[in-house]
This record gives C-alpha cells, sequence and structure tokens, in this order.
C-alpha cells in the first residue's frame, strides 16, 4: 500500500473496522447509534429524531402548498396537487374503488409522504440513516395498520360477520372449514402485519448493510491488499454508488408497497360476502 | 485474507434463488401483457407490483432468519 494513501486516509479519519487485521464483517451492531441523551433511562437516537423531522417536513410542505389554494395553482401549490392526486387516484380509488376511497384517503396519503421522507432519508447526505431499518420503527406503523383495516371492518360487519369475511372462504365444501378457517385466520388476522412490517424493515436494512459493506470492504482492500487491493477496492466503492442508485428506487417502491397493501387490506376488510 | 462471518449467507443466498425467480416470472408476464395490450398498464401496474411484494415476502423471511438463526 502506498505511503500517500495512508497519508490521504489517515487526513480523513478513515480507518476500516480492524484495519491491519481480519476484515470485520458489518451487522445487525452497526445499526445499534448510540443515544444522543437520555430520557428515564432510555437513550435517544438518531431514528427518534428522523421520524419528528419526517413528519415535520410533510406537514410543513404540504401546509405550505394549501396554504393559499387559488383556482391558478402557483408551482408549490401545484407540486402538492399532483402528488397528493397521485396516491388520491392510483392507491385510493383503484384499489379500494370509487365509493369509499375518499374517507381513507388522508391517512393513506399522509402515511406514503411520511414513508417516503423517512426511506430516503438513507440517501440524505449528513442523515443516511434509513429510520426503519430499526424494526420497531416498522412494527409500529404495521400495527397502525392492523387496528385501522381490522377497525374498518369491524364496524361495517360487526365483529362475527368481519370474522366471517375473512377466514371463511367461498365457494368452498364446509368438509373442508376445520382446515381453512385455521390457516385463514392465521394468515389474514397474525401474519399480515408482520409480513408488512418485515417487508419494509428488511428491505431498508439489508439494502444499508450492503452500502456499508461495499464501503468498509473497498477501504479494507486498499489499506490491506497491496496492488490488488488497490485496484478492486475503488471499484467497490463504484459499485456502492450504483447501488446507492438502485437503493433510491428500493425506497420509492416499498413505500408504494406498503400504502398499496394498507389499501388492499382496508378494501378487503370493506368488501361485501360474495 | 482473512474474512470472518456466518455461512448462513450462503444458505440465504441460495434460498433468495426462488423468489429470484418467481419475481422474474412476475415481471415477465407484465412485460408481455403490456406489450399485446398497452392500454392495460395502469390496472396491470398494481396487480404485478402486489405479486412482487408477495413473492419478495419470501426472500425477506429469509433474510431475517439469516440473522436470527446462528
Amino acid at each position: 500500500m502506498s505511503s500517500t494513501m495512508t497519508m490521504v486516509l489517515a487526513a480523513t479519519g478513515i480507518r476500516a473496522e480492524g484495519g491491519g487485521g481480519a476484515f470485520e464483517t458489518p451487522g445487525p451492531g452497526n445499526f445499534d447509534l448510540p443515544g444522543f441523551f437520555e430520557i428515564a433511562g432510555t437513550p435517544v437516537t438518531k431514528p427518534m429524531f428522523q421520524l419528528v423531522l419526517a413528519g415535520v417536513i410533510v406537514f410543513g410542505f404540504f401546509w405550505l402548498a394549501s396554504r393559499r389554494a387559488t383556482l391558478v395553482p402557483s408551482r408549490l401549490q401545484f407540486a402538492g396537487e399532483s402528488a397528493y392526486g397521485m396516491v388520491r387516484n392510483s392507491v385510493g380509488r383503484d384499489i379500494i374503488g370509487s365509493q369509499d376511497y375518499l374517507r381513507y384517503t388522508p391517512y393513506l396519503f399522509t402515511l406514503f409522504f411520511f414513508l417516503l421522507l423517512n426511506n430516503f432519508f438513507s440517501s440524505v447526505p449528513g442523515i443516511q440513516f434509513p429510520t426503519f431499518s430499526r424494526a420497531s420503527m416498522a412494527y409500529a406503523l404495521a400495527g397502525l395498520s392492523w387496528v385501522i383495516y381490522n377497525g374498518v371492518g369491524i364496524r361495517k360487519h360487526g365483529l362475527i360477520g368481519y370474522l366471517k369475511l375473512q377466514t371463511v372462504p367461498s365457494g368452498v365444501s364446509p368438509v373442508m372449514y376445520p382446515l381453512l378457517v385455521p390457516l385463514e385466520f392465521f394468515s389474514n388476522i397474525l401474519v399480515r402485519p408482520v409480513t408488512l412490517a418485515l417487508r419494509l424493515f428488511a428491505n431498508m436494512f439489508a439494502g444499508h448493510l450492503l452500502l456499508i459493506l461495499f464501503a468498509t470492504g473497498g477501504l479494507y482492500l486498499i489499506q490491506n491488499e497491496g496492488i490488488v487491493g488497490l485496484v478492486a477496492g475503488p471499484i467497490a466503492w463504484l459499485l456502492m454508488i450504483a447501488i446507492s442508485f438502485l437503493e433510491l428506487l428500493v425506497q420509492f417502491l416499498q413505500a408504494y408497497v406498503f400504502v398499496l397493501l394498507n389499501a388492499m387490506y382496508i378494501q378487503g376488510a370493506l368488501a361485501d360476502e360474495h | 485474507m482473512a474474512i470472518n462471518g456466518s455461512a448462513n449467507m450462503i444458505g440465504y443466498g441460495l434460498a433468495a434463488i426462488g423468489p429470484g425467480i418467481g419475481i422474474g416470472l412476475i415481471f415477465a408476464a407484465y412485460i408481455s401483457g403490456v406489450a399485446r395490450q398497452p392500454e392495460a398498464q395502469s390496472r396491470l401496474q398494481s396487480i404485478a407490483i402486489l405479486g412482487f411484494a408477495l413473492a419478495e415476502a419470501l426472500a425477506i423471511i429469509g433474510i431475517a432468519l439469516a440473522f436470527v438463526l446462528s
């Protein structure tokens, strides 16, 4: 390894973990950030601030965009309205149906932009941490969705009617009920919120882990593997840049899928028996 | 060169083949559907993304288990 490279890296204060020794693969431990300070024994960490920040930004932007609504929209109002229209039409109206969608659009719309911003924090320089790579945050959101879609169904059909709708498949002979009803209950009531949360969490977690791996791995190669590493390390860093763009796509897609599935669950809870 | 890590990740790589093929099939069907009938794109798109999300759930359960089991 060339001495100039060492000096450059030393000047920037970058050291690979365990540089000089074996390569430490990044793992879930990299996501346990230290708290800034403690409140009643609970550390307050970066993702908590990101949740609040995302809420403030989403509220602020759409408040500004809709504050002085005019017939001929300003540029800001146009941006806000087309963002709202996208969620309302492509998720709300197409999935829930033109009868009931307006009641659930505010929830879906807020959820989409809150998630989108929190996911984009993964790529914002200076923050670079996806909020939902902490599983508890994703579980909280999925729990909220669970309460909402079950509540909607119970209010419309009553508790017994709703359970019947969700667990008794139509067009099946009653002989199969003892087998199918517990399975449908398990899949529709118990597992749904878990997969909803895990999908979001695992995508954010795996994407961020991949970036950490390429960043620290490239540095390790440059520092420890001589001439081969000096060629391979920068290639790893170039790949990291390419993967960052793929991550932008994944971040958008996961926010969209989360909201789309929410809309589908609400639609399933509202559906009439057939 | 020494690398420390978990052999679970090799198992996870093998387990991800299934969802990978599944997602490929879903988007192949989506593309050929749109090629035959371009005006159906908006309707097909949400179905394709839903199918993608469901197939992907398997890969995600895999990566969660790869970290949990040690």
